[in-house]
């Protein structure tokens, strides 16, 4: 038997709806749980406190600046990698076999389980390179993890700037690097920054690559060899060693609505420049 | 004088060959006109005036272009150089997004004037040699990519002359606009000419035959004909430069 066209028209018109509709609710059911639990425990003692009983008391203040620092850290050491290799990418070698191998080494990269981004940080930097658990094991690591997306984005942002523009910074006498510097990388400028929101949130939301390389230590960090505890971590130890429920949701609220602020800013930043750019 | 001259110039996209053994010279301060139907390569012997076409992949090119008798595609030649004496508008307008005083200065900050006062008094001289003074001293901040779109052409000739080139090359600068628009191009033109050798690539014939003193018919790749605006419109050597300009054929 076959159904009237708009009959199935009509079914798979509520299908879809649904789908689209249970993808909303759990989105925000998630959301909406944990910063129920998390949001009565926020106060500002909260934040600006140091924990107490391994965390079961106290504040959170640490972990987030633990959190902060080592994003920093990853963050200041891939921007100029990534960018630096999407210009190469994209201006200086041609589209070819070499591009495609080192962009699907990338893709990888960005596949690859953050454990095991963990484990390897922990066997080459903190163990082979001796720099222990420490915020430059950790934000080396984080930096590796995220140089995918920041890679990907900057080459996606300075395809977008028009080859005309290139064309006349060159027949006004400007060099290759001149027209890199004063024409493609500040149109681009909205792409890249997106792509390193993005890679804050990622830096800021890992738990796994973090726990292996950067340590958990509870004390505020004098050097960039010392270790620390991030917002994430904080919330793993406190929640699986049972030590209390109650401060890990807590933790957990701070980290959500941190990134989410940070991916509405990207979005934010998206929209509003590539609307006045064309 | 010759500014620009031309000797046996052959040019292929990978196997295509686009130019075929072209002879011109392009003479100082007048304004010589390259017209022929779509595809003839017009455009490709512009670009090959300031070497834009060194930019595409898979180009070969031989023979010699002369500019101020030093053949421009021999090794020791700085490119970065030559574009900044022999400057190019485009068809299309092409402002940077930026504003209209960052546009004007953009070659000259590239070429190291960074003197505030210097920049001033460039813009406000470039400005006026374009026509725009007066529409843009107060607008001197305006984004430059929402302007008319003749205002942006105009732009991007101040752009131009403020790195004060010898020879100004247009591909089509005018294709892009309404009548009245291209009228005000075309008086501009005229007022540079005064200082600049202008090279100017146009599909509209009566736009070559107001405006230009000296014209090349080509076709397919060749120069046809050249001589004078008045001798090739009113009595060419060539059959096919005849049946063009009559438009029987284009
Ligand atoms: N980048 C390119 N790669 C390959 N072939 C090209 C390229 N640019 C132009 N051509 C070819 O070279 C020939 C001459 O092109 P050119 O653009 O110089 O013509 P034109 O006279 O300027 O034409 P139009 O009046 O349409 O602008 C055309 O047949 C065109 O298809
Ligand atoms: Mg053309």
């Amino acid at each position: 038997m076959r159904l009237n066209p708009k009959t199935s028209q009509k079914i798979m018109r509520i299908v879809l709806g649904i789908a689209t509709g249970l993808t909303i609710f759990i989105l925000l059911f998630i959301i909406v749980f944990m910063l129920s639990k998390g949001i009565p425990v926020l106060n500002w003692e909260f934040l600006s406190n140091f924990p107490a009983k391994m965390g079961k008391a106290g504040g959170i203040l640490p972990t987030i600046i633990g959190t902060f620092v080592l994003t920093l850290v990853a963050i200041v050491i891939a921007t100029p990698l990534g960018v630096g290799a999407a210009v190469y990418l994209t201006e200086y070698i041609r589209e070819g076999k070499i591009t495609k191998i080192i962009r699907f080494g990338a893709e990888s990269l960005a596949g690859i389980p953050s454990i095991i981004f963990g484990l390897f940080g922990f066997i080459l930097f903190v163990v082979t390179l001796k720099m222990g658990w420490s915020i430059l094991s950790g934000g080396l690591t984080l930096a590796f993890m995220i140089l995918p997306t920041i890679i990907r984005t900057s080459e996606e942002a300075i395809k977008t700037v028009p080859y005309s523009y290139r064309e006349v910074s060159f027949s006004l006498g400007a060099t290759k690097w001149e027209t890199i510097k004063k024409v493609v990388l500040p149109n681009a400028l909205p792409g890249i920054v997106t792509g390193i929101i993005l890679g804050i949130g990622r830096s800021v939301g890992e738990t796994a690559a973090v726990i292996f390389t950067a340590g958990s230590s509870l004390r505020l960090p004098s050097s960039l060899f010392d270790s620390v505890r991030t917002m994430s971590v904080h919330f793993y130890i406190l929640s699986r060693e049972g030590i209390s429920m109650k401060n890990a949701c807590g933790t957990a609220a701070v980290l959500v609505i941190f990134i989410l602020a940070m991916n509405l800013t990207a979005y934010w930043i998206m929209h509003k420049f590539t609307k006045r750019n064309l | 004088m010759n500014t620009i001259e031309v000797k046996n110039l052959n040019f292929y996209y990978g196997n295509f060959q686009a130019l075929k053994d072209i002879g011109i010279a392009f003479q100082e301060k007048i304004i010589t006109a390259l017209i022929g139907p779509s595809g003839c390569g017009k455009s490709t012997l512009l670009r090959c005036l300031n070497r834009m076409n060194d930019l595409i992949e898979g180009v070969k090119i031989s023979g010699e272009v002369d500019f101020k008798d030093k053949n421009i595609y021999s090794k020791n030649i700085d490119v970065v150089e030559l574009r900044r004496h022999v400057g190019m508008v485009f068809q299309r307008p092409n402002p940077f997004p930026l504003s209209v005083f960052d546009n004007v200065v953009y070659g000259l900050k590239v070429h190291g004037v960074t003197q505030a006062f210097r920049l001033e008094e460039i813009v406000e001289r470039s400005l006026k040699a374009t026509g725009l003074w007066d529409e843009m001293k107060d607008k001197l901040n305006s984004i430059a990519t929402e302007l008319p779109l003749e205002q942006q052409q105009r732009l991007c000739m101040a752009r131009l002359v403020a790195i004060e080139p010898e020879v100004i090359l247009m591909d089509e600068p005018c294709s892009a606009l309404d009548p009245i628009a291209t009228a005000k191009i075309e008086e501009l033109m005229f007022e540079l000419k005064k200082k600049y050798t202008i090279v100017i690539v146009t599909h509209n014939m009566q736009q070559a035959a107001r405006v230009s003193d000296c014209c090349g018919f080509m076709l397919l790749g060749e120069l046809i004909e050249f001589g004078t605006t008045s001798k090739i419109f009113t009595s060419p050597d060539n059959q096919k430069t005849q049946d063009y300009i009559t438009g029987r054929f284009g």
